[in-house]
């Protein structure tokens, strides 16, 4: 290679179009929502995980009870996403976030939306919004947003 | 259909579907797709040979242990850890070593109908073959040993890519014989 020729270089993909089978649990997950619901399933010692798993994470017993949870919840912890990645739900810096619904007692992978930074805190409440079009998929879960606070009560 | 499956009891037990979707269609599968998009920058050695192609030449290297001659040209003689640095220049010959008959489209690749034979090239003077695609000829004909020579893209599509190589046509030559041909030609030098 000469010194005066800039070295060559090209743009290379590596791509595969999984498909993966569901099985029950997270099918049923899936397919909560695409309805607009949010389930978990039951441990043993009643604790709820959200994402539910088939089996428990400490004991590996199956697990089969599964259940409802809240919209909203609190931020466990997050991280600030600026630019935003292809795979993000929105065009514009955001957060992603763990987040524990109410009604579970693990955190969930997710994304939320504020203006900045500054709008995020470990703690904050967000509730979910969903897409109009769903088709049994995480990212029927649009992400998640400030939960607006109730007129006094 | 999840129930036709035996189920791997005592593993599993039957999951309860909460009742506010149990009339709806289950979700059974979901499309997750995996996707790495990078730069790639090749080595010099490589650099050198697809520069080459340019000038629709192939160019080797040469183990200074045996002399075996390795295309594409890695830099080092993987067998012996040793580096490699004298090129030698390959003509656009030889013969197929092995090759696959495919009937499933590649994504993204329109130009190419189905179904397709690639190859293990081995040219004449090298030690390993290279792939490529075999045509002009029916899929029928293709076999082990066949000769082979290049076709190349016109003077002025020309770049510094292997794709200059459109496919690999039969010379017409009479074949290796099976047992000579490709990598089992190792066999016989020993």
């Amino acid at each position: 290679m000469s010194e005066t020729e800039e070295p060559l270089r090209a743009e290379l993909t590596v791509e595969y179009p999984f498909t993966r089978t569901t099985g029950d649990v997270i099918g049923a997950f899936m397919t909560g929502l695409r309805e607009k619901r949010i389930f978990g399933i039951k441990r043993q010692d009643g604790g709820v995980l959200v994402p539910p798993l088939e089996y428990d994470p400490v004991s590996s017993e199956p697990l089969t009870e599964m259940l409802e949870v809240s919209q909203s919840g609190v931020v466990d912890t997050w991280t600030w996403v600026d630019p935003p990645r292809p795979q993000s739900p929105w065009n514009v810096p955001h957060a992603l976030a763990l987040i524990r619904l109410d009604g579970a007692d693990t955190s969930m992978l997710h994304a939320v939306l504020v203006d900045s930074p500054s709008d995020m805190s470990t703690g904050m409440r967000v509730t979910a919004i969903w897409e109009e079009e769903r088709v049994g998929h995480i990212a029927d879960l649009t992400g998640f947003v400030k939960e607006v606070e109730e007129s006094d009560s | 259909m999840t129930e036709s499956h035996p189920s791997p009891s005592p593993l599993s037990k039957k999951v309860e579907i909460p009742e506010s979707i149990r009339e709806v269609e289950p979700v059974r599968s979901i499309r997750s797709p995996v996707k790495l998009v990078y730069d790639f920058v090749p080595s010099p050695p490589v650099q050198e040979y697809l520069r080459s192609y340019s000038k629709k030449r192939i160019l080797g290297h040469r183990s200074p242990i045996d002399g075996a001659v390795f295309v594409p040209p890695r830099g080092v003689d993987p067998r012996h850890g040793v580096l490699i640095d004298e090129v030698v220049e390959l003509p656009d010959r030889g013969h197929v070593g092995n090759f696959c008959v495919t009937h499933l489209p590649i994504p993204g690749r329109d130009d190419l109908d189905t179904p397709y034979v690639s190859a293990w090239i081995h040219l004449d003077g090298a030690n390993v073959g290279f792939l490529g695609l075999v045509a002009g000829c029916d899929n029928d004909e293709v076999h082990i040993g066949m000769r082979v020579q290049a076709v190349w893209k016109k003077e002025e599509e020309l770049g510094n890519t292997a794709e200059n190589i459109l496919f690999w046509k039969p010379t017409g030559e009479p074949s290796i014989p099976p047992d000579e041909a490709g990598n089992r030609a190792w066999d016989h030098d020993k």
